[in-house]
């Protein structure tokens, strides 16, 4: 039997090289979803095998929750995918070239993605997340619409720059580990770089996280570097919307607080966390206050996403122990539901034949079943009891108040805020006058419900041993 | 070493063949830097960026702007005299950030790669100034290269950097001109103008669909 962690990174190979050759675009979707079927078992099976330490890969109790969690989305978006596609092909949108085209890449980047969470290595890390920008760059391109081109071309500029600068903190990194650990590979080491980090010279490390800050924090959508982000995800097919929302942000920010953990051990080096706060609390601010401005659906959304990552950055930022675990939690259900609200937002697109929000009106009488899935997921997102958000929220609020109570209530403005914008939105898509057609949708629901499902048993019930691991990451991030 | 503050002179009124030049010259460096670290694998890089950066990719860039006859135009947002001031700046800070750092006497304590850093930033943050003040597409992509010769002279200053990273960023130009060829031709196709600044009437909110 093979190692399940080079099971994890082969399968997307093969999956590339295989896709690539097939050009039925029906079988090009079932292998699709096979092999992202298999990479999520793989992912699981990591659970039960010993954990791997590397020189250049690794696996511990944090990375492998993200590892799960970007299978798991990679597999359900890869079901969605298939039943939106064929949609695609009948309007004409897309050719059955470009679909093969589109296969190969999906799986390009979930193995870029799942490749830079298991890295043990920062150079590797950056190639992951530097391939798994490409091929999203192409992807949200596909549709060659002047938007799209534009879109693209935005997301690439944007994207290639935040790369660079990352890709120069890494050397700035490498440079500053060398005098300490000696040259070679051994400087690049995760783990090596966090115990050794307290002999490292303070001022040069400091100067490599910023670089790294604006290099990453640019693919996490953070607020002064998130001009890419709606763009990229409103003209790209929307499950490329789902993933780089639900998954590329995460690991962006995976990245990031790996580099913070490395920063923590010195205690000289620039404070962090003080960053990561303004950060976090200028994206949820700015993006609440965006969303009431919004004319297109997976635009707002997008919007969302990046209120939702400001969140997850401001946890991270607070840190200690519950604001931590309040963070992976966010990560999480963020991750499960934005992922679900861009499923149900595909199809609901695809039978409007619109994006525009003025057009989609009466949802609730012409398709029933979408309506329901949406307003859950709006509700989920917009950290409604009993949903996985609104745990973590709660979680994030009650740990930071005593810590910064000022900050704490420009948070709760912020996520008030958009919770107003998002229910005003979803009442007038809801309800009105019906419009469009009353087309049949041919529509799988099972991604959709297994998501919500999940995120809404989350917010009622975890697990002990889900608890349990939370809790041993969040001690490790400190 | 010193060359590179020629080019920063020149760089600013930048064209093709200045990025050809400066392309040449990181070879050189980087051939110095192979021989004076005593690491003959560094000298793959030198080639790589000689025949990469300082042939191919300027002829192709060349076949391109001939193809869509786009020579004429070199639209600024800034005016030269501005951008010279800037891009001055920007290399004053770079030096000023970096060679302070290994007074503390913890890292970097060679001056020689202090020195290599200092001008390896200032690169790059000129490649940035450029590919702000340019609002034509092409001059943009050599923007973008001349930030990545940066990062390969800093890469390739710090000693005994494993050569996965240095594959790495020259796979990555070549990406880096496929797509944006790809692109640049797309938006051909679309507008009749490489001009970014023609995209700019669908930025923001969608108004209709066009």
């Amino acid at each position: 039997m093979i190692e399940p962690i080079y099971a994890l990174l082969l399968t997307p190979l093969l999956a590339v090289a295989i896709l690539a050759a097939v050009s039925n675009y029906r079988v090009g979707a079932a292998i699709n979803m096979v092999a992202s079927g298999l990479s999520c078992c793989a992912g699981v099976a990591l659970l039960f095998v010993e954990r791997v330490r590397g020189d250049l890969l690794i696996i511990d109790d944090f990375n492998i929750y993200l590892v799960i969690l970007t299978t798991f989305v990679g597999f359900t978006t890869s079901i969605f995918s298939a039943s939106y596609i064929g949609h695609e092909l009948e309007t004409g949108r897309l050719t059955p070239v470009f679909l093969r085209f589109y296969h190969a890449l999906y799986q390009t980047m979930m193995g870029a993605m799942t490749l830079a969470l298991v890295a043990n290595n920062v150079g590797l890390l950056w190639v992951g997340l530097e391939l798994a920008t490409l091929s999203t760059v192409v992807m949200v391109g596909l549709y060659r619409t002047p938007a799209a081109v534009e879109a693209a071309w935005k997301y690439f500029i944007l994207g290639s720059v935040g790369i660079a600068l990352a890709f120069f903190g890494t050397i700035l990194v490498y440079l500053v580990a060398q005098d300490v650990l000696g040259q070679g590979l051994a400087a690049m080491r995760w783990d090596a770089l966090v115990r050794e980090a307290a002999k490292f010279d303070p001022q040069l490390l400091s100067l490599a996280f910023v670089f790294l800050l604006v290099g990453y924090g640019t693919k996490v959508g953070l607020a002064p570097f998130h001009a890419w982000l709606p763009d990229a995800h409103s003209e790209g097919p929307t499950p490329i919307s789902a993933v780089l929302s639900g998954l590329l942000l995460n690991v962006g920010l995976y990245a990031l607080l790996r580099f913070k953990m490395v920063l923590a051990a010195n205690p000289a080096a620039l404070d962090v966390g003080k960053i990561m706060i303004g950060l976090g609390l200028i994206s949820v601010v700015f993006a609440a206050l965006m969303l009431y401005r919004r004319r297109d659906i997976k635009r707002l959304f997008a919007y969302s996403s990046i209120e939702h990552m400001g969140i997850i950055t401001f946890a991270f930022g607070i840190g200690g122990p519950l604001a931590n675990f309040a963070g992976l939690l966010h990560m999480t259900m963020h991750s499960l539901t934005k992922s679900a609200i861009f499923f149900v937002v595909g199809h609901i697109a695809q039978v409007k034949g619109t994006q525009r929000l003025d057009d989609i009106r009466g949802l609730s009488t012409t398709h029933p079943t979408l309506a329901v899935g949406l307003a859950i997921g709006v509700f989920a997102i917009a950290g409604m009891p009993p949903s996985g958000v609104f745990m973590s929220e709660f979680l994030l609020i009650s740990s930071s108040f005593p810590h910064a109570p000022l900050l704490t209530a420009i948070l709760v403005i912020g996520v008030l805020l958009a919770f107003g914008a998002l229910v005003l939105r979803l009442q007038g898509v809801l309800f009105g006058t019906p419009s469009g057609e009353r087309g049949a949708v041919r529509a799988t629901y099972i991604p959709l419900f297994i998501h919500l499902a999940i995120v809404i048993i989350a917010g009622l019930w975890l697990p002990e041993p889900v608890i349990k691991w939370f809790r041993i990451v969040a001690a490790q991030l400190g | 070493m010193l060359s590179f503050l020629l080019l920063y002179q020149d760089r600013i009124t930048a064209t093709l063949n200045v990025f050809a030049l400066q392309s040449v010259m990181l070879t050189l460096a980087v051939a110095w830097q192979a021989y004076s670290q005593g690491a003959p694998h560094l000298l793959v890089t030198a080639l790589l960026a000689l025949v990469v950066k300082g042939v191919v990719i300027p002829g192709a860039m060349h076949r391109i702007v001939r193809r869509l006859e786009i020579h004429r135009e070199v639209e600024q947002v800034i005016g030269g005299g501005p951008t010279m001031l800037a891009g001055l700046g920007l290399v004053a800070l770079s030096f000023l950030l970096v060679l302070p750092i290994g007074k503390s006497g913890r890292a970097l304590t060679n001056p020689l790669v202090r020195e290599d850093l200092a001008f390896a930033l200032a690169i790059i943050l000129l490649g940035m100034l450029m590919m702000i003040t340019r609002r034509n597409a092409v001059t943009q992509v050599v923007g973008f290269m001349s930030l990545e010769n940066g990062l390969v002279l800093a890469a390739t200053g710090a000693k005994g950097m494993p050569l996965v990273v240095e594959v790495s960023v020259a796979f990555s130009v070549l990406i880096t001109l496929f797509v944006f060829g790809l692109f640049v031709f797309r938006i051909r196709e679309r507008f009749d103008s490489v001009d970014v600044g023609a995209l700019d009437r669908f930025r923001g909110e969608r108004g209709e669909p066009s």
